[in-house]
């Protein structure tokens, strides 16, 4: 899928659903930029898994993927911005050639480096080199880890995934990963194997923390519930099953307008695979420029400035609805 | 009318205080309190809301229930035995009167 394409997809709203800049409006708010502490580094769409709650609609077909050259100016532009979090996703992360380079380059300019795994790429038994790379440089690792239950997570992400991610996750715990008195952060990232909204953090928190104990033996340190965006392959799926309208809904009715100030795309700038910048990946995937025009991560000097606008689509309801998505 | 249970039905609800507008609040209320976390979780009640609701068979309920199970984290494995438990409870229940209809039939039995 092509930016083009994303933006069709979205370019209306559903049914009756009331804008989100207007809802914005209704509640006096607006959204703007505070202090950008965090890059965000999407190094492209290729990967071996094609999740059906993929915003991206990435999968092994897709050949976008960040080019050295790109990978070069990201590392010169993280120099020269002080970011305090760099965080690396995809796709499949680990599939991108240039990612030894980019870990290399991009640890020593930020006190936090995050690299987000989809778990059966980083243990494919191929990339033993990558996860040392990774303790090395003491990157959190934020694994998506939908459920609890087998066939749950294996309708989300594919037929025996949910296997391989427990085998992964047992391999990191063996680095170190998620142990407390290591140090390296393991997270995992829960969102809804369908059209319904994720299930309040703590009391999961705490059943996932039990439950991956007593049957796998396996430690982490957080877990995030996160709705899933519709946009990408989840809209797809959405509009296929008839789902569309009533998960918007469901969306804009848990519109939370103290979750405002508490959005990712107040301090986070995002790149692209080619460079691109962006508010946030869910902008990203719908082709929504950061600063309402196309921007290379080469030509700007650092992060952008607080007080500027973000780009906004009805997709943002997904960050809004409940606690928020941070 | 078409059909007694439409899904677009269930929102409106709340509309059942218009005429006792004391009454359904003071239900809303008992309901709200009920569902919140106690000594069992929100997860656990939802279950059991499930299993009554089909014990019940409102359909309403079904749904507004299936959506909430999942929402909390619960997963169709864990909804499947839950309807079976009420399930169990529902047939045990008639089945455990066939001890009535033995005594009664004993008695009259030569």
């Amino acid at each position: 899928m092509n930016n083009d394409i994303a933006l069709r997809e979205t370019d209306l709203p559903e049914g009756d659903l009331e804008p989100f800049r207007q809802t914005l409006f209704r509640h006096g708010l607006s959204l703007e930029r505070g202090k950008t502490t965090t890059l965000q580094i999407n190094v492209g769409f290729l990967c071996n898994q094609t999740c059906r709650h993929c915003h991206l609609s990435a999968g092994p077909g897709r050949k976008e993927n960040m080019s050295a050259k790109t990978a070069d100016a990201v590392i010169a532009y993280a120099e020269r911005s002080h970011f305090e979090t760099i965080d690396i996703t995809g796709g499949a992360p680990e599939l991108n050639p240039n990612i030894v380079t980019l870990i290399e380059g991009l640890s020593p300019h930020a006190p936090k480096l995050m690299f987000r795994s989809n778990l059966s790429a980083l243990n494919d038994g191929k990339r033993d080199h990558l996860m040392n790379l990774l303790k090395d440089k003491r990157a959190v690792i934020v694994a998506s880890f939908p459920s609890l239950n087998e066939a749950q997570a294996d309708s989300q992400r594919g037929d025996g995934i949910f296997r391989k991610s427990i085998d992964a996750l047992r391999n990191l715990n063996g680095l170190g990963y998620g142990q407390q008195e290591t140090g390296l952060q393991l997270d995992l990232v829960c969102n809804p194997t369908g059209a319904f909204l994720p299930a309040p953090q703590e009391p999961v928190t705490k059943r996932f923390r039990e439950v991956l104990m007593d049957k796998w033996g396996i430690v982490f340190n957080n877990l995030f519930a996160f709705a899933n965006v519709p946009l990408g392959r989840f809209r797809t799926w959405l509009e296929e099953k008839g789902n569309l309208e009533s998960y918007l809904e469901r969306l804009a009715s848990g519109f939370n307008a103290c979750a405002i100030n508490g959005l990712m795309c107040r301090t986070m700038v995002s790149i692209s695979w080619d460079g691109t910048l962006y508010d946030c990946d869910f902008n990203l995937a719908r082709g929504l420029h950061m600063g309402k025009r196309k921007t290379h991560v080469s030509e700007i000097t650092g992060p952008p400035s607080a007080g500027s606008s973000i780009a906004v689509g009805d997709h943002c309801y997904t960050c809004t609805a409940g606690a928020g998505f941070t | 009318m078409e059909t007694y249970y439409k899904p677009e039905d269930l929102p409106k609800f709340p509309e059942i205080g218009q005429q006792a507008p004391e009454l359904s609040e003071k239900f809303f209320d008992y309901y709200n309190a009920v569902f919140a976390e106690g000594a069992l979780t929100e997860r656990e009640k939802s279950l059991i809301a499930l299993a009554v609701a089909h014990a019940v068979q409102c359909p309403y309920c079904i749904d507004a229930f299936t959506q909430g199970c999942l929402e909390k984290g619960s997963n169709l494995e864990e909804m499947t035995e839950a309807v079976h438990v009420v399930t169990a409870i529902r047939g045990g229940a008639s089945l455990v009167h066939g001890v009535q209809m033995r005594n009664i039939a004993q008695k009259l039995s030569m």
